[in-house]
């Protein structure tokens, strides 16, 4: 038995150490915002947070986390990544930009998103090309992303021009 | 050039089906109370469903779309089109809500439920999603819907209010009565509950849901629809109904359903097409926790599991010999290019024909210039891989898939298992993305998964990791084309020679009848076929081989055009630069009987700068495409330094007729562009001895944030016909992105992907 925290919440899980925390959270759990999508942390569709980190949850094996906050993206909809609510301030202005389209990498993306405001408040182009150049997306709204980040922090004039 | 009033020129082909307006529209009320407007989208599939499937008559009514309003004025809008990114989620509800004047945030929207609507009928709701079609086609529809259920809310009142039904109106989820004084005191921010009879010169107001039940019961009304000019709604940016879903984790794909009991499925495929199982052993598999069973099918070994990691160790656990089958029958990439090089020297079927190429060719000194053009198969590889679940109860089976044509899936699976169409109950969650993967004409991986639940007698949800998808098959085929060229004294075109070599998308599937003539598959040739550019060619022809290979193929965004347009616009281009001309004065020549295509190079060309000085190291590339009823014109600027491309921006334009949602065409051109530059500049699907090379996305590349440009749209302004943006923002990247690399390189890039050794 493993004991993990998501989202606050705590779960003992019977599962074999090295499964990765992908499937925990999405078949054991049952929370399934965090997407699988390539299995080798190369589209990063299943980013969480762990202790506030982003990382892969597809490769992150299950007894890595324990011990851990992890955060996903339903906790991030509750406020779990702080005060500062960043991450329900990345959602607002998802839905300002239109972001969206099939929607299934958007967790992913705003996890990703959650985690560079956190460290950089004020993100420049580049900072945003180095934090979400791990996260695919097929339908393009790369830009749209970009945008919202900008949003986000408060830059509303922000990115290309 | 006459303006076209788009709410005239837009609709349905009514013509063909004989519609009088109870064919497809019914109205009542449903369990629970409220009011249902069901109305029939006539589409060629649904008649090619009712051909194909036992037990169906073709004349019962068949809703496959509804409009419900209920009595706490919510408005459930049914949708008979799946969302997979395009954005008919908001835009059809954006039909529907201009006229009806319902509180926009009280819309709930919803796939057509599974298969059987106890309200109206026995027989399976249908429906089919593709072809950029949606919107165009289901205009006229879906503001009827609207329309009819306003009229009926208003006839309600009216008649509770006995007054007459003109001196009513509607806004904003109430109908509201203006006295003869003239005096509306309906304001929705208003205080006195409407349905009070007051009397003294005050006006009066109705919520919707006080009147649903009395409306249910009225016969169906002739409408009469709103004039664009009268329009709040079509035409103006809305911010995307299922974004709130999709941005915290709760919007429920296939992927994500589950249930109590339901295992999941892992396939073990053979590594060739075709290739089959000679013998397994399954022992180590069975040992590993949470696999609770190996079933073998057609299509390979599945493992049955408690969750998917234990599905996926246990494939990994089996030991498989594979009948490969005879090597030299599979496909080899390099063998294939050099057949169909071959057979591109020789004639084929004659698709398009002007005057006589060849005596033409023939009797020039020169110029003639000869090209070879090559294009790759690709896959289409959404986000979200394949995935079916399947619950087989007695005569019953229920599905859940996101899919494009649920309609093809329940044919298939009813005449599988033997049982009535209407027993097959298809969801639909949310689509991860598709670009026509989705919409399997086999319907391939649903099969997988009802076969397996049949064999295993288990409920199951099968699950396609990445690799499986990307080695999966149903690609965008590969295409060789040659081309010859006789250039006229003024560098124009005189003559032209275009051959085609590719397999068919459409022989042996439900559509071949309607796209496939004397041998001929229209998607094999779209695009070179009916291409503005040769209508001024006095001796030309398209011709086209059709190969059969072992590798499945299947429409990919924008379908033929995704091949066509490439070869199109980077040899007019370069051809205009032979004849020393600009490309975008070049081509404003050739294109001069055909304004829509006009309009959007000079649009584009405009916002681009086109022909003004770059920054240095800047180079510029254009390409304009007709594709859907859409014309696109994509310039692309861009510079080549240390052996990188870095693409700074693309400007596009469209002329879609009549943008509904603007904002939601700007993000499918800026989809389609990503879509597109992506598969130009990394997508290669290649096969030694049969056997896929790419697995994932470390060699089936995608581009990534910081790959991406700043991509400018514009919409031509106007009112002309209607057409798609799906699908028409991807032909033109292609040719745009090579032609801008000539520009900045002196090099001719004829196969994609674009390769650096082939530049610098």
């Amino acid at each position: 038995m493993i004991t993990i925290t998501v989202n606050k919440k705590s779960y003992a899980v019977d599962v074999s150490p090295s499964t990765p925390l992908l499937w925990v959270i999405r078949d054991i759990i049952g929370l399934t915002g965090t997407k699988f999508g390539c299995g080798m942390a190369l589209c990063g569709a299943c980013t969480i947070h762990l202790d506030g980190e982003p990382v892969r949850s597809c490769v992150t094996p299950v007894s890595h986390a324990a011990g851990k906050q992890i955060t996903t993206i339903e906790g991030l909809s509750e406020g779990a990544d702080g005060p500062e609510s960043i991450g329900k301030r990345l959602q607002q202005a998802w839905l300002v930009e239109n972001t969206p389209q099939c929607g299934y990498c958007q967790s992913g993306q705003i996890m990703s998103a959650a985690a560079l405001l956190h460290k950089i408040s004020q993100p420049t182009d580049a900072d945003i090309d180095t934090a979400m150049s791990g996260n695919i997306c097929r339908c393009g709204t790369y830009q749209r992303i970009r945008k919202a980040i900008h949003r986000a922090a408060g830059n509303k004039e922000g990115g290309l021009p | 050039m006459k303006k076209k009033d788009p709410a005239k020129d837009n609709g349905q082909q009514k013509g063909n089906l004989q519609l009088n307006r109870r064919d497809f529209l019914k109205t009542g009320a449903f369990v629970g109370g409220g009011l249902v407007i069901a109305f029939v989208i006539p589409t060629i599939l649904k008649r090619l469903a009712s051909q194909h499937a036992a037990g169906s008559s073709g004349e019962v009514f068949t809703p496959n779309a509804f409009l419900r309003i209920g009595e706490d004025d919510q408005i459930q809008i049914i949708l008979s089109k799946v969302e997979m990114g395009q954005g008919v989620w908001t835009t059809l509800p954006m039909l529907m809500a201009e006229e009806l004047d319902c509180d926009w945030s009280k819309i709930r929207v919803e796939h057509s439920p599974p298969g059987k609507e106890k309200d109206f009928t026995e027989q399976p709701i249908l429906k089919s999603t593709g072809g950029s079609m949606t919107t165009t086609s289901q205009f006229d529809l879906y503001r009827e819907a609207g329309a009819t259920a306003r009229t009926m809310l208003v006839q309600a009142a009216a008649k509770r209010w006995g007054v007459s039904p003109d001196a009513c109106h509607t806004e904003n989820g109430y109908v509201i009565y203006r006295d003869p004084a003239g005096n509306n005191a309906g304001h929705p921010a208003g205080s006195n509950a409407g349905g009070k009879d007051s009397i003294g010169g005050k006006g009066k107001r109705f919520r919707y849901g006080e009147l649903v039940a009395e409306a249910s019961k009225l016969p169906v009304p002739t409408v009469k629809l709103r004039e664009p000019k009268e329009w709040k709604i079509i035409g103006k940016s809305q911010r995307r109904l299922d974004s709130p879903e999709k941005v915290n984790g709760q919007a429920i794909f296939g992927i994500d359903i589950r249930f109590p009991g339901l295992l999941i499925a892992v396939v073990a495929h053979p590594p060739v097409f075709g290739g089959k199982v000679r013998t397994f052993d399954a022992t180590k598999a069975k040992l590993v926790p949470g696999v609770r069973e190996v079933v073998q099918m057609s299509s390979g070994i599945a493992v049955l599991a408690d969750h998917y990691w234990a599905a996926k160790l246990g494939r990994d656990a089996l030991t498989i010999d594979w009948d490969l089958g005879n090597t030299n029958e599979h496909t080899d990439t390099k063998r294939q290019w050099e057949e169909y090089r071959k057979l591109s020297a020789t004639r084929g079927l004659v698709t398009q024909q002007k005057g006589e190429v060849t005596k033409a060719l023939g009797k020039m000194s020169s110029p003639i210039i000869d090209r070879e053009f090559r294009l790759p198969y690709l896959a289409h590889s959404p986000m979200e891989p394949l995935n079916c679940t399947v619950k087989l109860e007695g005569d019953k089976c229920e599905i859940w898939a996101g899919t494009q044509s649920p309609l093809l899936h329940q044919a298939e699976v009813a005449g599988f298992l033997g049982i009535k169409p209407e027993k097959v109950l298809l969801h639909t969650p949310f689509l991860g993305g598709s670009f026509g993967r989705r919409g399997s004409f086999q319907s391939d991986w649903v099969m997988e998964a009802v076969r397996i639940a049949k064999i295993s007698g288990r409920v199951i949800k099968l699950v396609w990791s990445r690799e499986d998808d990307i080695k999966g098959g149903y690609y965008r085929p590969a295409y060789l084309h040659q081309v010859r060229v006789g250039i006229g004294k003024d560098g124009y075109p005189v003559a032209w020679q275009h051959r085609i070599v590719g397999q068919s998308l459409f022989v042996n599937t439900p559509l071949e009848s309607m796209i496939v003539q004397k041998g001929i598959d229209y998607s094999s040739v779209d695009g070179v076929q009916g291409s503005p550019y040769l209508t001024s060619v006095p001796d030309h022809t398209v011709e086209l081989h059709t190969t059969t290979l072992d590798v499945p193929v299947l429409p990919w965004r924008s379908v033929g055009n995704s091949h066509t347009a490439f070869v199109m616009e980077s040899l007019i281009d370069e051809l205009a630069f032979m004849a020393g001309k600009d490309p975008v004065d070049y081509r404003i020549v050739l294109l001069k009987e055909h304004p829509r295509h006009l309009a959007a190079l000079k649009l584009a060309a405009e916002k681009s700068d086109w022909g003004k000085p770059l920054p240095v190291g800047r180079f510029q590339g254009v390409a304009v495409h007709g594709a859907m009823g859409s014309f696109v014109c994509q310039v692309v600027e861009l510079s080549v330094t240390d052996r990188k491309i870095r693409i700074h921006r693309v400007v596009c334009a469209i002329d879609c007729g009549l943008a509904v949602n603007p904002d939601g065409v700007r993000a499918q051109m800026e989809s389609g562009i990503v879509f597109g530059l992506t598969a130009a500049l990394y997508g290669e699907i290649t096969l030694e001895n049969g056997q896929i090379k790419q697995s994932n996305f470390h060699d089936y590349r995608m581009l990534r944030m910081n790959e991406m440009p700043f991509i400018e749209v514009q919409l031509v302004p106007g009112t002309e016909k209607m057409g798609g943006a799906g699908e028409p923002g991807v032909p033109p990247i292609a040719p745009a992105l090579v032609n801008a690399l000539f520009a900045a390189t002196g090099k001719r890039i004829r196969n994609l992907p674009v390769k650096m050794e082939e530049l610098v």
